[in-house]
């Protein structure tokens, strides 16, 4: 028989480890990717003392790349401290899965996104991002970009969806383009409180829709 | 080899060996090209073959001996009915091109061709079970409207049009009528004297038949350029050497196929759907669950990927394909799914299973058991559906 990937990509994608959720994780992000629709969760437990990665667990609704990626980082990243874990790359993940067919390589980068979203979710939760410069639309506006469009599977700003974008002392404001009614739109709501409330400076977030 | 339950026939059938049997003549002992009856006599044997199998395929849609035209399959048929009405009317009647969203590449991209040619395409919406919608047909018909072209059965959901409505709204109209009949051929009957199309495209991949074999059937005094150059071979409609040895095994392979068959394909799908959808929760049938070819079914597993289900399938012996961006060379979630719902999360998920006369029941209750357990274990790693 003749797969389309390594055997040990196969082996990953068929006992993947560290799978499943963390009760009450000290660190966590869900990242989409808006090429294919796959997402990724990444769970972590981190020792405040050392900053070590104590446990970390991931899930997938995703494809093969997706999900044995998932697993071999997650092996990678436990045991190390966070600046450690922050650092490992793409490359070093497919390597250790000794290769990945190149087509696939955003769904495999969005488990490495996971990761390190996680870590970056961590940090800003526990006061440790060094650089604290203010928020701006453009970071307002990047972090949303993770957010993704459930009726394309693109991103809510490749498609349009954030009308507006008010950024006033500590209070974002965002306008997104669907009715209040909109089967999305509480969820939708409620990625953008994830995804921004996390930034150091950010007190209050107002989410309207186009009613 | 371990044994591989096979449920793509949508994509690529198994050749019957009665069809190779048929073939083997024609290419070891009568591998002449086919000479006019003036010929020697292993070209007028060769000819005699070749319409005889002509004959067969006429037959089958009711058609006369030449309204046939042997081509190299259905990607070919189809480029050439639209490409060849386009030719034959754009300074006569139009540019006004009508196709469904929802078809097969060969239409559809022939009429992303024409467009970016000068030609005007109108892309019909089809409702949530891949039907297109007749109002919307019969409005977009115009003055300069030079061709319908709605297949007969989908590829991927085998959802069937009403061609013989559709057909007799062109003939109304007055505007010609292209069905691609692919996944239809020899499953759904079709007779052209009760049904008003103009060009049918066939294919013998899809029954048991060898692969680059089709024919399309063009109805007398339908205007078509011909549009690949060359000798005067098929009645001065398509140049190139005759595939004989096709040709003989794609008539076999219609010959071969039984009604008897067609009710066992659907007994199967029929157990398919009715199982999945009463055992795997969180479940969705694509398409129509009466309109619907024999041998398809078409299920999106929600909160799972497709790509992950189909290779847990295929380490556990079974091919079936997936609409999923994921699988596909493009990374495009499937254009069918995607026109039937709108709903990316419903391509990620969707698989097709398609029947073949090499399937038993067997081969069904092991799939169903196996996909519900691979999807079980995808679901446990999955973030989504946990909740509700």
């Amino acid at each position: 028989m003749k797969f389309p990937y390594s055997e040990k990509v196969l082996e990953h994608f068929r006992h993947p480890h560290n799978v499943g959720k963390l009760e009450n994780p000290d660190g966590k992000a869900t990242e989409g990717s808006p090429a294919c629709g796959d997402m990724v969760s990444v769970y972590i437990k981190v020792d405040s003392e050392t900053k070590t990665i104590q446990d970390i667990k991931f899930e997938s609704y995703g494809c093969a790349s997706n999900i044995a990626t998932g697993s071999i980082i997650t092996d990678m990243a436990k045991g190390k401290t966070l600046d450690e874990a922050k650092l490992i790359t793409w490359q070093q993940a497919t390597e250790a899965l000794g290769g990945l067919p190149p087509i696939k390589a955003h769904c495999s980068v969005l488990a490495v996104e996971g990761l390190r979203a996680a870590i970056q979710n961590y940090e800003e939760k526990h006061g440790l991002v060094s650089e604290k410069s203010p928020t701006t639309i453009e970071i307002v506006n990047n972090r949303l970009k993770k957010i993704m469009n459930p009726l394309t599977g693109l991103d809510v700003v490749k498609t349009n969806l954030i009308k507006k974008i008010e950024i006033d002392n500590g209070k974002v404001s965002i306008i997104v383009d669907l009715p209040s009614t909109h089967q999305f739109a509480a969820s939708i709501k409620e990625e953008v409180k994830e995804k921004i409330g996390t930034l150091w400076d950010v007190k209050e977030i107002v989410v309207d829709f186009i009613d | 080899m371990e044994k591989n339950v096979y449920l793509d026939n949508a994509a690529a059938t198994r050749l019957d060996e009665r069809v190779l049997e048929a073939m083997k003549k024609y290419f070891f002992e009568v591998y002449a090209v086919a000479t006019s009856e003036f010929g020697y006599s292993l070209g007028i044997e060769a000819r005699e073959a070749l319409e005889e199998a002509r004959g067969v395929i006429a037959n089958k849609l009711g058609a006369e001996h030449d309204e046939i035209v042997f081509t190299s399959g259905s990607t070919e048929s189809s480029n050439m009915a639209i490409k060849g009405v386009a030719l034959a009317l754009k300074e006569k009647k139009g540019k006004h091109i009508i196709v469904s969203k929802i078809e097969d590449f060969p239409v559809l991209n022939s009429a992303k061709s024409l467009e970016k040619q000068g030609f005007e395409i109108t892309y019909l919406d089809v409702d949530q079970h891949g039907l297109v919608n007749f109002e919307q047909l019969e409005n977009s018909i115009r003055n300069d409207t030079i061709l319908v072209s709605i297949q007969h059965a989908n590829q991927e959901i085998g959802t069937l049009q009403d061609i013989n409505r559709i057909g007799n709204l062109c003939k109304q109209k007055g505007v010609l009528f292209h069905t691609d009949a692919t996944h239809t051929f020899t499953r759904i009957p079709i007779d052209v004297k009760k049904i008003h199309a103009n060009l049918i495209t066939v294919s013998a991949h899809t029954i048991h038949g060898p692969k680059e074999t089709g024919a399309l059937f063009i109805r007398k005094n339908t205007p078509l350029t011909k549009w690949m150059d060359g000798g005067f071979q098929e009645f001065n409609k398509r140049a190139g050497l005759e595939n004989i040895p096709g040709a003989v095994g794609f008539a076999k392979a219609v010959e071969l196929v039984t009604q008897e068959e067609n009710n066992k394909l659907q007994q199967f799908r029929d157990y398919l759907i009715k199982r999945v959808l009463t055992e795997i929760p969180n479940t969705t049938l694509n398409g129509h669950l009466e309109k619907r070819i024999p041998h398809n079914a078409n299920i999106t597993f929600h909160y799972v990927e497709g790509e992950s289900i189909t290779l847990h399938l295929d380490m556990r012996g079974f091919s079936v394909s997936t609409g999923s961006a994921c699988f596909s060379k493009s990374l495009e979630a499937s254009h069918v799914i995607m026109g039937i719902g709108g709903d990316h999360e419903r391509a990620h998920g969707s698989v097709r299973f398609t029947f073949g006369r090499y399937n038993t029941m067997e081969d069904v209750n092991s799939v169903v058991d196996n996909i519900s357990e691979v999807v079980e274990e995808l679901r446990k790693i999955s973030p989504l559906g946990k909740n509700s």
